[in-house]
């Protein structure tokens, strides 16, 4: 979806065709999202269909488009409109942990690995941070959110083995649980 | 070379059912121009191992030098002189002396060292010019920001051109950006020679260290190093 956009925004400074519109995209991301020239000619194939861009000239071997009164204002909405992320990703890192916790795994170990991986990114990040041009504020945007996401992944992760390491919590109707099979059977199930 | 030298390093607190080893057999080389954080949970030992680097502890066992002189056996007055002439501190509060100006605060030192005091001036100019902010050197310190302080506080603490820097969670009073642009003085200053040991729970801020030292329950962990090469970023994040 935002590649649709994303094209938009670039063509709404001046018409493009389709590699400048895939070179430009990539460096006002940080190439955080590289695009196949493939999607960017499908994604323009899209917008032309329902009259948000136009060819210059449809004679033109290279093909350069340009925005329509109708993207402009598809653009506006998108830029006024908060994007709204209802359903979260699938997190495998989450999966791995959970599963670990319920399982005889060493969930410690697993944090410890994970930690130092990630930590290994951020420094990775930071220096990219640090060998950017500070006027390119597009660039820096994105790598910042890279910094933050991995910053945010660090906190959690310190977080879940502070859970882990807590004594575990003792229940009044274990000791039920263990004299009565039975009961605890029925309690599983509901 | 090697500027700050622990070899299986302990400290142990309390004695019997009380004991707590605080650090536990710790080995870490610093050299020139490294950049080294430590993270670790609360009570790993992160503040008492820059203590003993420091010289500000001296109840552990094992070997601790700092720019070639061993601690070991050394008298209070004599840490106390080699903690002027070689280590600065920088810490959360900045520690500044509020009613001394900017220059002020950055030639003490020097002075408390018994340098010639228009030495010491000079000295604490270059230091304020190396961090960016010799235009505050006749501030106030009320006249001025947190990060400004926090600079004036690294300032102060290589003038003389020493060599190890020692920073307590250096940005925990700061925002984000501003914490940023201290740990990017930190960097400017480890990348011209400067061996800085930073501790700190904020990944972010360790970052910016070449290597990163985990402590547990006093003891290393874990231990990683970035490579210079910044090219297997990005692409495919």
């Amino acid at each position: 979806m935002s590649i649709k956009y994303g094209l938009l925004a670039i063509l709404d400074e001046s018409p493009a065709y389709g590699y400048q519109l895939k070179t430009e995209f990539e460096r006002r991301t940080a190439s955080a999202w590289p695009l196949n020239i493939g999607q960017v000619y499908t994604t323009l194939d899209r917008l032309s269909r329902d009259g948000l861009v136009t060819p210059l000239d449809p004679t033109d071997d290279t093909r350069t488009y340009a925005i329509t009164p109708a993207g402009r204002a598809e653009l506006k909405t998108w830029f006024t409109t908060p994007i709204e992320q209802t359903t979260p990703p699938r997190n495998d890192l989450a999966i791995k942990l959970a599963l670990a916790a319920s399982t005889h795994a060493d969930l410690t170990a697993i944090i410890q690995a994970q930690r130092t991986a990630t930590m290994r990114t951020l420094q990775h990040y930071t220096l990219a941070k640090r060998q950017a041009d500070a006027s390119d504020t597009a660039w820096l945007m994105v790598v910042e959110l890279m910094i933050f996401t991995a910053e945010a992944e660090i906190r959690w992760l310190d977080h879940c083995e502070g859970l882990a390491s807590r004594p575990t919590p003792t229940r009044s109707d274990a000791p039920a649980a263990v004299t009565a099979p039975a009961q605890s059977k029925d309690k599983a199930v509901r | 070379m090697s500027v700050l030298q622990l070899d299986a390093v302990t400290r142990i607190y309390g004695a019997g059912a009380s004991e707590v080893r605080a650090l536990d057999d710790v080995t870490l080389t610093v050299d020139e121009g490294d950049f080294v954080a430590i993270m670790g949970p609360s009570g790993s030992g992160k503040s008492t191992l820059l203590a003993i680097a420091g010289g500000l502890d001296q109840g552990w066992t094992g070997s601790v030098t700092v720019a070639g002189h061993p601690l070991q056996g050394l008298k209070r007055d004599a840490l106390a002189r080699l903690r002027r002439r070689h280590v600065g501190y920088v810490f959360q509060d900045y520690n500044l002396v509020p009613t001394l100006n900017v220059i002020e605060n950055v030639a003490l030192p020097l002075e408390l060292d018994r340098t010639d005091p228009s030495w010491a001036r000079q000295s604490a100019r270059a230091a304020l010019k190396r961090l960016g902010i010799a235009d505050l050197a006749g501030r106030r310190l009320d006249q001025i920001s947190g990060g400004q302080r926090q600079r004036v506080a690294i300032a102060r603490a290589i003038v003389g051109d020493r060599k190890l820097v020692l920073a307590d969670e250096p940005t925990g009073a700061l925002d984000s950006a501003t914490g940023d642009d201290v740990m990017q003085r930190l960097r400017l200053l480890a990348d011209d020679g400067v061996a800085v040991v930073l501790v700190t729970h904020e990944a972010r801020h360790a970052g910016w260290a070449d290597r990163i030292v985990f402590l547990r329950d006093g003891r290393v962990v874990d231990s990683t190093r970035v490579a210079n090469d910044p090219a297997v970023l990005l692409a495919g994040a």
